[in-house]
């Protein structure tokens, strides 16, 4: 299939009506916008319900809605949006209904502006509601990947009755790339058996996160932990660049990711052995597999569009076995490739040095804010 | 009762009385969680009957309140979700657009829809959603003990208005059925009460009326009914509906406010 | 090995139009390619521009610092990128509102009368296309002809009858170019 020039936000949309999105509800916000007005064209063409809600709130709440009928639905927003999402994604993970969100992530806190940032990561995967649950969190880098990754996210929504969020930044949404698009999936006119469509003649059935006794509700979250755990085991996603002869290792996701890509090209022209390790699911995290590079290398570096969240998941990984550096921007400022590369030779410099020495590492973390 | 029924199936002559009374298939057996007094098992029962007698069982979704009414998926026999506090009408929503030919209706108190709800049940409105809300008003927030509501008379003392309710800084009731009524996607909008038999004979019409309205695709009905809350009023059961006539009904009057022309066939 | 480009001028000449054409034809022609444009309340009227990146593998940033190559159509496009050209980079910038003299004498700069070209071959709105022509000449990222299929492709509907005039426009601008290239490098 021949490939396609698509913007970030559109090819979101596209990649989900090929899934089979029966419903998408959602409310303008820069910068995702152009998947909502996307939406709107697209799905009243195919027969599919669009609507655009009165808020956020709303949104999720009718997509909890057609969730509970057992339809594949969706909304998008960006990181305001999202906190206004947050009651409703708690109710949606407590009666266990599966839908897909995306947040095109921008700057913050409070409005902050429409560039792109990675500030939500600490909402989307510690605390994306009230209560004990994870969504499965991906990060796409690319405009293809976030085509791949939003294609199987409503079959993962489904298998774990889960949510699963698509976080990418105002870059990707904004940013065109080439695409090859998946083939169109047919609807299936098939409802899971938990699903609410009329009782007919069977018993009825019951969508709630309400259970007021005390044990009870223990049981059901006992429950939805142990769902939690399998979706850890199996669903975790990453991708390693040069880190087979790495001594040094770069952690960034997303738009970051990519960027960090071009600086480890450039470090390793500057004779840097330098590896990427781009976690693609967020939650779970791909602990095992950084802990394996760790083990390798003789520092990391990570970089993110955030005062340092993901940057904590690592901490834990590496369990200072080797000095971690840590570069932030923040506000919407992108990091650019000659400023990851030159943090990359700052700890190689920085270790060489120490090398041979009394062995206590002058390499140490701090927060670089510019 | 149907049990008795079938035993006396066999025997060969018809029985020389009549069934006029029995509890209705979409009401579960069993008994309720409500207060005595409380207008709320009554309003379940007429929903019901009004299902049964429609014969949309089968094909009905009920969306449940946060409020005294949140066990409601308990009490019918119907497939049905637990909404989040005054979400009912978008929850509704997403089920009704992708399940268009079923009936979907919320039932939801007067916190729920007419305070924190206030802009789904506004919104669903405005898009004349084909669904049916039944909006119970007793002028409190029962579950939680009896605070102030945006329904609370003015003067009335409520555990949150404890020097009554002062107009100057707390409003007046608000009227949401008559605020409803002046929107073109509402097909049908009324008010009732059940603080006598008589008055509760023309609720279980209004439900009526407001489940044919959604199934001959008229727009979003509402039906709004005064009920009683013996327990957070103060009152005895029978004192309560005293209050209903005496006290609420000069602030919410009874009636229609709108009927979509095509309801009167 | 990557390219930047960056395409910038007033809301409404066209520079996010210019950058996908680019684009289009990058991908056309077997390349990787991002196009990146800014976004939000700056596409009201201020000045818009887009960043356009193309390499022979997968593009790492879609943004950069110092761009290769900077097609300014407007004034403060020349006061802002002016100074971040990668030193050894290019500038294409309109002479007929760019009057300025420019400060670096360590970037390639040719001034190209992109207005009146575009004058010339029907309208003012072709100022982008001619200055993407003369890019073009002086830097082949693309063949002409990629262009040309990507105008085909892609020019809206409602603007069919201006295809003819884009494709004046665009070869219009290269030529001009050219003939810059050939003075130069014989004075």
């Amino acid at each position: 299939m021949a490939r396609e020039l698509w913007k970030g936000n559109e090819a979101l949309a596209e990649a989900a009506i090929r899934a089979g999105v029966e419903a998408f509800f959602g409310y303008p916000i820069t910068p995702q916008t152009e998947l909502l007005e996307y939406m709107a064209r697209r799905m009243p063409e195919l027969g599919r319900a669009f609507l655009q809600a009165e808020s956020e709130i709303a949104a999720i709440n009718m997509v909890y809605g057609a969730a509970c009928a057992g339809a594949r639905a969706m909304t998008s927003s960006s990181s305001p949006g999202i906190s206004l999402m947050q009651e409703g994604l708690s109710y949606i993970a407590g009666s266990e209904t599966p839908c897909v969100v995306v947040d095109i992530m921008r700057g913050g806190p409070g409005l902050g502006n429409i560039q792109p940032g990675q500030a939500d990561y600490f909402q989307l995967t510690r605390s994306a509601g009230h209560g004990d649950f994870h969504p499965l969190v991906l990060a796409p880098a690319t405009v293809q990947e976030a085509v791949d990754l939003t294609y199987i996210s409503f079959d993962l929504a489904f298998q774990y009755r889960t949510i699963v969020i698509i976080a990418g930044d105002g870059a990707l949404g904004q940013m065109m790339e080439p695409v090859e698009m998946p083939p169109m999936r047919e609807i299936s006119q098939e409802r899971p058996d938990w699903a609410l469509t009329g009782v007919d003649d069977r018993p009825p059935r019951t969508i709630t996160s309400l259970y007021l006794d005390a044990d009870e509700l223990e049981r059901t979250n006992l429950r939805l932990q142990e769902k939690l755990q399998r979706v850890a085991a199996n669903e975790q996603r990453w991708e390693s660049y040069m880190t087979d002869d790495a001594e040094f290792l770069v952690v960034a996701f997303g738009t970051v990711a990519r960027i960090a890509r071009s600086a480890v090209r450039t470090a390793r022209a500057a004779g840097i052995r330098v590896g990427l390790f781009r976690p693609i699911s967020l939650w779970p995290y791909p602990a095992a597999a950084l802990d394996q590079i760790v083990s390798r290398v003789q520092g990391v570096l990570v970089a993110e569009m955030n005062a340092g969240q993901m940057l904590e998941d690592v901490r834990m990984i590496v369990r200072g076995r080797v000095p971690i550096r840590f570069l932030g921007r923040m506000g919407g400022v992108i990091p650019m490739p000659d400023e990851i590369a030159a943090e990359i030779s700052h700890i190689a410099r920085v270790n060489h040095r120490s090398n041979g020495s009394n062995g206590k590492s002058p390499l140490s973390e701090r927060s670089t804010v510019l | 009762m149907t049990m008795l029924l079938e035993a006396e199936a066999p025997t060969t002559t018809a029985p020389d009385w009549e069934l006029v009374y029995q509890r209705p298939q979409t009401l579960v057996d069993a008994p309720t969680h409500y207060c005595p007094g409380c207008s709320h098992g009554a309003i379940h029962r007429m929903v019901a009957e009004t299902i049964d007698e429609l014969g949309i069982r089968g094909c009905t979704i009920c969306v449940a309140p946060v409020g005294c009414a949140v066990f409601a998926y308990k009490y019918f026999a119907l497939d049905s979700c637990e909404a989040a506090h005054g979400r009912a009408p978008a929850m509704a929503t997403g089920l009704k657009r992708v399940l268009p030919d079923r009936i979907i209706f919320t039932y939801q108190g007067d916190g729920d829809l007419a305070s924190i709800g206030g802009n789904e049940i506004l919104h669903a409105a405005l898009r004349g959603e084909q669904i049916s809300v039944i909006f119970v008003n007793n002028a409190v927030y029962g579950m939680t003990g009896g605070q102030m509501a945006p329904t609370t008379l003015t003067g009335m003392r409520t555990t949150s208005s404890p020097y009554g309710r002062d107009p100057l800084t707390q409003g007046r009731p608000i009227h949401i059925t008559e605020m409803l009524a002046t929107i073109p996607g509402v097909a049908y909008a009324v008010r009732r009460s059940m603080h006598s038999v008589a008055e509760m004979r023309k609720v279980k019409k209004a439900l009526r009326l407001a489940f044919q309205a959604q199934m001959r695709g008229l727009g979003l009905s509402i039906v709004e009914i005064l009920g009683a809350c013996p327990t957070n009023w103060h009152l005895t059961p029978t004192e309560s509906l005293d209050f209903i006539r005496d006290r609420m009904l000069p602030e919410y009057p009874l009636g229609d406010f709108k009927v979509d022309e095509r309801l009167r066939d | 090995m990557e390219t930047s480009i960056i395409i910038s001028g007033f809301g409404g000449q066209g520079a996010l139009f210019a950058g996908q054409l680019l684009a289009y034809a990058a991908m056309d022609s077997g390349k990787e390619v991002t196009w990146i444009p800014s976004y939000g309340p700056e596409m009201r009227g201020g000045t818009a521009h887009c960043t356009v990146v193309i390499g022979d593998e997968q593009i790492g940033a879609p943004l950069v610092r110092n761009p290769d190559c900077v097609i300014a159509m407007n004034l403060p496009s020349v006061d802002k990128y002016e100074s971040l050209i990668k030193a050894g980079g290019r500038l294409v910038y309109d002479s007929t509102l760019i009057k300025r003299a420019l400060r670096r004498d360590d970037i390639a700069a040719t001034s190209v009368p992109a207005h009146d070209i575009a004058l010339r071959c029907g309208s003012q709105q072709l100022v982008n296309i001619a200055m993407l022509g003369a890019l073009i000449a002086l830097c082949p990222l693309v063949e002409l002809s990629a262009i040309e299929q990507a105008l085909r492709t892609h020019l809206p509907q409602r603007h069919a009858e201006l295809l003819r005039p884009n494709i004046l426009a665009l070869h219009a601008g290269a030529a001009y170019a050219e003939e810059r290239k050939v003075a130069s490098s014989q004075g």
